[in-house]
């Protein structure tokens, strides 16, 4: 436990930094979140992986493109890379259902998830979904199966598993990428079990008080990081390369501690993580 | 003599006057059944509460089905209580009023159960609490079920009937699913058998951990199964979906189903089924 107090030592100050400019309301960070100039997971990947080679393919009958995966160098070793991406042309989107990946796309990243365990390769995933994808199709095939299956398996998985949060990190089709060792979640982003017009829709009968429901949920990276769901907050910069910039150094000394445990110490970490909730 | 009077007569506007009408019928003697909508008497429902032309399990109360499914039963884990993390309006009260309706702390009935001379762990989720949704008492109370039987060397064998994760805790429900899954990680790992019975509705969150995590997974006739609500996919897709997309009967098809099981022959099936997969727990 001694890693994750020191861990959150290092994050007070970037935390600090970020929040005593402006308090933003709930429903501002859900905004920007969604926002338009929002970093595309290709970006993320060419600006942070520059070798990054794309596998495709759940080795059943599908691909699905809203979740890239693959294999990079990450700070000089090998790791294995998951990509939730919205797409940015309109065709790309419309093959990557707005992010919402099918359960095609869980199959395969539990595919390569567990070829990294294979050969001891880190994985880092970074998630941007407003969910799994809700499509009588992607019921037929199985999607509550496909998550369900990649939190089994990613619950004793013996390598690291990181997890970056970089826009919408909405409900069980987020948390199938974000049940590993640490999640850390961007400045402009969200983590909540369903969005916040569906919260109000169910809640209240009225799709429209969406704000006052996001208020209400604690889905902003302070509250989260307050309440421990997550380990900290990556500032996030005008520019998308500075972006980056911050993530990988947030991540490359977090990924050389956890790479120091025993992958029986680590897979009880995991465990401790989650079962405090 | 007028062969026809008019005064006399009741015309068709004066029954449909009759606003008593609904009220003079008792309720609940007839029902339909929401799956092939036939009329059904209620004494025709017998001890199992399924429809006798379809077979559908009627939703009911995790201590009703514990009645008819055990021959002895120890509840566990009473003492657990929601601590409304979000601090959400009138959820105290919500849940107040679920207790007291169905007489558990949450919405899942915990236990050690017994068939026979067999022994296992038993959960069981009610749908009449809070539509079964999933809060961080349900998710402790089923992790604390399979920890028990990892330790004990049992098998579990769980009910689930659920609308998926409780909005009103916010992402302390969205935890329970990560939770709730290293329980059953473990148990697994350990060589322990783990029977998942899908029950009417099984949905969102629930369906996508520990109800599809099953070394076996049967359902109830013609419960409905999935992972996005049906107004969910017909409003993002603008699609209508199929009567029977979420259909036990449709979701075995697609292969994620074992066998649909009738309520009447399910506690000889689990005794079998406990029998036949008790691997180190036998030794």
């Amino acid at each position: 436990m001694a890693l994750r107090n020191e861990s959150r030592k290092g994050r007070r100050v970037a935390i600090v930094s970020l929040f005593s400019k402006k308090q933003r309301t709930a429903a501002e960070i859900v905004a920007a979140a969604r926002d338009e100039q929002k970093i595309s997971g290709q970006e993320l990947l060419d600006e942070i992986f520059p070798d990054f080679m794309e596998m495709h393919g759940d080795r059943l009958n599908d691909d699905d493109p809203s979740i890239v995966g693959g294999l990079a160098h990450f700070a000089g070793r090998p790791v294995t890379v998951l990509v939730i991406d919205k797409g940015t042309s309109a065709k790309d989107r419309i093959a990557k259902h707005f992010g919402s990946p099918a359960p095609a796309a869980y199959r395969k990243s539990l595919r390569l998830v567990k070829q990294a365990e294979k050969f001891s390769r880190p994985v880092l995933a970074f998630v941007n979904t407003a969910g799994a994808y809700p499509a009588a199709s992607a019921e037929e095939q199985g999607q509550g199966e496909a998550i369900a299956h990649n939190l089994l398996e990613i619950a004793d998985v013996k390598v690291p598993f990181l997890t970056v949060i970089y826009g919408e990190g909405g409900s069980g089709g987020a948390l199938a990428l974000a049940c590993g060792d640490e999640i850390w979640m961007s400045e402009n982003s969200m983590y909540s079990v369903l969005s916040p017009e569906g919260f109000a829709s169910i809640l209240w009968k009225d799709a429209s008080k969406s704000d006052e429901a996001a208020e209400v949920m604690q889905l902003t990276p302070e509250a989260l990081d307050k309440a421990g769901v997550i380990e900290g907050i990556i500032p996030e910069p005008n520019t998308h390369k500075r972006f980056c910039k911050n993530i990988i150094q947030v991540l490359r000394p977090e990924l050389e501690k956890l790479e120091k445990l025993s992958s029986d110490e680590l897979v009880a970490q995991r465990k401790a993580r989650f079962r405090k909730f | 003599m007028q062969l026809f009077d008019e005064l006399k007569t009741l015309g068709q506007k004066h029954v449909k006057a009759d606003k008593q009408a609904q009220q003079n019928v008792p309720s609940g003697v007839w029902l339909a059944c929401p799956k092939c909508k036939q009329s059904v008497y209620h004494k025709d429902l017998g001890i199992y509460s399924t429809c006798p032309n379809c077979s559908y399990g009627f939703r009911i109360s995790s201590r009703q089905r514990v009645d008819w499914l055990t021959d002895s039963f120890t509840e566990m884990g009473q003492d657990l209580q929601t601590a409304d993390p979000l601090d959400f309006p009138d959820y105290a009260k919500k849940i107040d009023k679920a207790q007291q309706a169905t007489d558990l702390n949450d919405s899942v009935l915990t236990g050690v159960a017994k068939i026979g001379e067999q022994e296992f762990l038993l959960g069981v989720m009610d749908p009449k609490f809070i539509m079964g949704s999933m809060g961080t008492v349900t998710g402790e109370k089923i992790t604390r079920l399979f920890e028990y039987a990892t330790k004990h060397n049992k098998a579990v064998v769980l009910f689930t009937a659920s609308g998926g994760a409780r909005m009103q805790e916010g992402i302390y429900s969205l935890m329970q699913m990560a939770k709730v899954s290293q329980a059953v990680r473990e148990h697994s790992k350990a060589g322990l058998f783990y029977l998942s019975v899908i029950t009417d509705p099984t949905t969102g969150g629930v369906t996508a951990s520990f109800a599809m995590q099953g070394d076996i997974i049967l359902s109830e006739p013609h419960a409905l199964i999935g992972f996005a609500g049906k107004r969910v996919i017909e409003q993002t897709m603008h699609q209508k979906i199929p009567e029977n997309l979420q259909d036990a009967d449709n979701i075995m098809k697609h292969g994620f189903v074992d066998a649909i099981v009738k309520r009447e022959e399910q506690k000889d099936t689990i005794a079998w089924l406990l029998e036949m997969n008790q691997g180190k727990a036998g030794e």
